[in-house]
């Protein structure tokens, strides 16, 4: 019989040399594409990526700081996916990141959930607000809005934007006869809890019927004068797009898209709008009674707080982190990183709409860092990298072998 | 020698044709059993449950099942003559110098992924809907299809994005089927003196109902299924009722939503179970359709 | 009579109508990308890093890295999958078993794709984290099915003078089979894979929770990485203008590559029909 392609050099396999020489090309190709794929699928030793989700409120300003803190260590890349406070907190628990980020701290039920996996840390990184912004294009002025009118609206009582609670608070200005579009998120949020905190301090209808929340539904009074939007930036887009709505979102976002924003009556009977002076006063008041970072802070609000300047919605936003870490050089990162924000990292924070840390919670958030360290022993600085792994790295693509922060 | 390495041949491929009958078992049984305990919780309730609130911890399907069936099925109602229509001027009418182009416009709508169409539906098609469609629909308000208000993200919106991205599946299968209809016959009929309509009534559709149901049935499996574009245009509001003016939510939607951010076990398993659900209706649908096809070609 | 040539004629208009509106989207929707997106297009767009909101400039590059590195992943997953499944499919195809795999394979290519995510979701990511790996399982599940039709017809479509000219020739059967029908099948093969190639570049839904998205270079499969789709979708949802014009940015590129793929495939099989 014979073969075909066949020669005198036959080996045991019936391939002949020939047909090896006619694969030369496949075979070069499988080789590159092996060590492209080792290459990314050998760890890094001199990079570090951590991972953090969570709330839409803090994104811009904690992307600014991935970008800075990059520039200072370059070998430590933050990576933070703005998922809504809920989803934070879940990735935070389940812990597929490293840190979380959310507009409002655990509650009860969560903080158990969180403790069964190890200390959980409250590190306030920022402070924020809600603003209430709304679309009357021919408006002619700035809207006022007390909460009682703020929560009746958004229980459908109010239907129409020149009801007379509405222009009684606002003389002088021509609200239109339509028909209030109301806003809110459908997402998870942080920021519909700050927001139905507030309106659950200053109507007690809603604080029975609904409660502060993360989300709600719109009461059936609403009819079809209701939209749900995801994230701040869905609200945004759909309060944009669509004239006579009305909704909440965080000051950033606002600010950033020249929305205007409403002034709104706060504890003192004053109407404040939404900026760091007024934020800053909100906040004055609790910096002496935080609870310690391990602890619950379930309870921790400045919502509606006292003041003539205070904003009445108003709120921290929260780092969520463990205190035990089980990798060697995500803890080193983790430090570094959370050290940076509260301290260098606040003098970015003006120019981007947020309200810089008050000293006070620095020096708290330094303690919480303290306490966070890793678990196990250091046998080498590589951790429980192989070895081989080491030499072939080295070997192929000369990276260094030890960890530089 | 040789003959092992025959028989190890056929091994390997068959270990990789199990591969896939394994793979689909275990997709049943991840889903399943991460949706056990919202499915312990509610019993038949999850199905037929009515609402759906993270707030109260109340986890009910109706609603997303009933959009995910109603924008599945007028879409379909409305592309199915459509692709007709379009099969038979690219088989008949079109210049047939023409022919191989215009298939191929058509099979390019195929081609654009899904988030492309949801971005143009978000910033073309609804405000579209909103400022055009909906005060000319306001006329016919006496047909519950068509009543209340609109803000663009509704589920004609979606509607019309489906019908938009499964008519190229069935255009492209109802062509080749006519394009298989026996010359004679149709000359038979043409030599009679019927027109070019009556031939293809009386022809080469009832010759190519089987691939006419096949095609309809592949074009509803994806619709059913389509995630991203409706997501974009439906509004995000759990609803059922009549009206297509009103925003909605699919099961494929709500899934997409809201999955990174439940953040208790219960609302987690709740929502894997509607991925349960849209998995087992898109996989019994489109087992239907193959086999169909498969007796089509037998 | 009349009435007969008037129902002709109104269908035919109908046929022309219906293909009129299904194309007039269509060129809308390439016109409205390229209007909108050719804004955002010069070399800094395929180059830089993302800036934050607000800062002008910046580009996508991690998105287009990542789609690369998503798209090699799930090919080097899926392709072995498929083609040998294919192959067994089309060659040793009869019985029930095989029977059954065929229509499996053909259910499973309709699986939604926020099953596949979920699907990936619940076996990867609670164990390995999100990652590009996690992504590409999810992808792989919607090309497997796409490959092993694609092989199985290219092969079935190898007329049998070969497999029994080879035989006769004395080559067993596994060599018939792997060079000469798999040879005679390689353009089929390639087109099929290209396509599932397009399909797959262009699919968000099954990256929302696997591949979680990064703003920076990924250099790990075990990293989550962003995609030009999924970058698409989260720049289109935020409030930034400058955000939505990279996002249209975004989608002209992709459907560059994706309308190239498909009509390089489409001439590519009608050259070899000839």
């Amino acid at each position: 019989m014979r073969e075909v392609g066949g020669s005198s050099l036959n080996s045991k396999f019936g391939c002949s040399i020939l047909e090896i020489r006619r694969n030369i090309k496949l075979i070069s190709v499988i080789i590159i594409i092996s060590l492209v794929g080792y290459y990314f699928l050998i760890p890094k030793y001199n990079i570090v990526q951590l991972l953090g989700a969570g709330a839409t409120f803090p994104y811009p300003l904690i992307f600014k700081w991935t970008q800075e803190f990059r520039k200072i260590y370059p070998n430590i890349t933050v990576n933070y996916q703005a998922i809504g406070s809920g989803g934070g907190i879940r990735a935070i628990i389940e812990q597929t990141v490293d840190f979380g980020a959310s507009d409002v701290p655990l509650n009860n039920k969560e903080f158990e959930e969180a403790r069964k996996k190890g200390t959980i840390l409250h590190i306030p990184e920022t402070i924020g607000a809600i603003a209430i912004v709304y679309n009357i294009p021919e408006l002619n002025g700035r809207l006022k809005l007390s909460g009682e009118v703020l929560a009746d609206i958004y229980l459908g009582k109010i239907a129409k934007w020149n009801d007379p609670r509405i222009a009684s608070l606002n003389p002088g200005l021509n609200l239109p006869d339509q028909d209030i579009i109301v806003v809110k998120r459908s997402d998870g949020s942080g920021t519909t809890y700050i927001f139905t905190d507030f309106l659950s301090a200053v109507s007690e209808e809603w604080k029975t019927l609904i409660g502060p929340t993360k989300i709600f539904d719109f009461p059936d009074n609403i009819g079809d004068r209701g939209i749900a939007a995801k994230g701040n930036q869905g609200v945004s887009g759909v309060i944009q797009q669509n004239p006579y709505t009305i909704g909440y979102i965080e000051l950033a976002y606002a600010i950033q898209n020249n929305f205007p924003v409403a002034l709104i009556r706060n504890k003192d009977g004053y109407f404040v709008e939404p900026n760091i002076t007024t934020i800053q006063a909100a906040a004055a008041g609790i910096v002496q009674q935080l609870p310690k970072p391990w602890d619950s802070w379930e309870n921790v609000s400045i919502v509606y707080a006292p003041g003539k300047l205070a904003y009445p919605l108003s709120s921290l936003s929260y780092i969520l982190v463990y205190a035990e870490q089980r990798d060697y050089r995500k803890c080193l990162a983790l430090k570094k990183w959370l050290s940076w924000i509260v301290t260098e990292g606040q003098k970015f924070a003006e120019e981007l709409h947020y309200v810089p840390l008050p000293q006070e919670i620095i020096q708290l958030d330094l303690l919480a860092i303290e306490h966070i360290r890793y678990l196990g022993e250091i046998s080498s600085l590589n951790g429980s990298i192989k070895w081989y792994n080491d030499v072939i790295t080295c070997f192929l693509f000369s990276q260094r072998l030890e960890f530089v922060i | 020698m040789r003959f092992s390495f025959d028989k190890l041949f056929k091994l390997i491929t068959l270990i990789f044709g199990v591969f896939i009958i394994v793979l689909v078992i275990i997709i049943f049984y991840q889903l399943f059993i991460n949706s056990l305990t919202a499915l312990r919780a509610f019993g038949i309730n999850f199905f037929l449950g009515k609402v759906w609130s993270p707030v109260k911890g109340i986890f009910g399907a109706l609603p997303f099942i009933y959009g995910t069936l109603l924008t599945a099925t007028i879409a379909l109602l409305i592309a199915f003559p459509l692709s007709i229509g379009i099969a038979i001027f690219l088989t008949e009418i079109a210049p047939r110098v023409l022919r191989e182009f215009l298939t191929t416009i058509v099979e390019l709508i195929a081609a654009i992924p899904s988030v492309v169409i949801g971005l143009w539906g978000i910033f073309v098609l609804a405000p579209f809907v909103r400022d055009y469609l909906q005060p000319f629909l306001a006329y016919f308000s006496f047909i519950p299809f068509f009543t209340g208000r609109t803000f663009g993200l509704c589920y004609l919106t979606a509607i019309l994005v489906l019908i938009f991205m499964i008519t190229p599946i069935m255009t492209s299968i109802f062509r080749e089927a006519f394009r298989n209809v026996p010359a004679d016959l149709k000359e038979a009929l043409y030599a009679l003196g019927a027109t070019r309509y009556e031939v293809i009534r009386h022809v080469s559709i009832p010759y190519t109902r089987t691939a006419l149901a096949a095609g309809i049935i592949l074009a509803y499996g994806r619709a059913l299924g389509e995630t991203l574009a409706v997501t974009m245009v439906i509004g995000n509001m759990p609803a059922i009722t009549l009206s297509l003016l009103s925003p909605g939510y699919t099961l494929a939607a709500v899934i997409a939503n809201e999955f990174l951010e439940a953040t208790d076990r219960l609302y987690i398993s709740s929502l894997i179970g509607l991925g349960l659900i849209l998995f087992i209706i898109s996989f019994v649908v489109n087992l239907i359709g193959t086999l169909i096809l498969r007796r089509l070609s037998r | 009579m009349i009435i007969r040539k008037i129902k002709d004629k109104l269908f035919t208009l109908f046929a022309i109508a219906s293909f009129i509106i299904v194309s007039l989207p269509l060129f809308h929707i390439i016109l409205t990308i390229i209007v909108n997106g050719i804004g955002a297009i010069n070399l800094e767009f395929f180059i830089a890093l993302p800036n934050p909101p607000g800062v002008p400039g910046g580009g996508i590059v991690n998105a287009i890295e990542g789609s690369i590195i998503l798209v090699c992943l799930t090919m080097l997953i899926s392709f072995p999958i498929g083609f040998f499944g294919g192959i067994y499919l089309a060659e040793y195809g009869k019985g029930p078993l095989a029977e059954t795999v065929r229509n499996l394979t053909n259910s499973l290519s309709g699986i939604p794709s926020i099953v596949a995510g979920i699907f990936s979701y619940t076996l990867i990511v609670i164990y390995f984290g999100f990652s590009a790996l996690a992504g590409a399982i999810a992808l792989s599940l919607l090309a497997i099915p796409y490959i092993v039709r694609t092989t199985e017809e290219a092969l079935k479509a190898v007329p049998n003078d070969i497999r029994e000219a080879g035989l006769a020739l004395g080559l067993p059967r596994w060599k018939v089979t792997l060079y000469l029908v798999v040879g005679a099948a390689k353009p089929r093969i390639l087109a099929g894979t290209l396509l599932a190639v397009a399909r797959i570049i262009g699919e968000a839904a099954p990256l929302l929770f696997t591949a979680f998205g990064n703003p920076f270079y990924t250099y790990s499969i075990f990293e989550p990485t962003d995609a030009l789709p999924l970058l698409i979708f989260n720049y289109a949802l935020s409030p930034y203008p400058d955000w939505h014009l990279k996002a249209w940015g975004a989608a002209l590129v992709l459907i560059i590559i994706v309308l190239s793929i498909n009509l390089t495939v489409k001439y590519y099989v009608q050259r070899e029909g000839k």
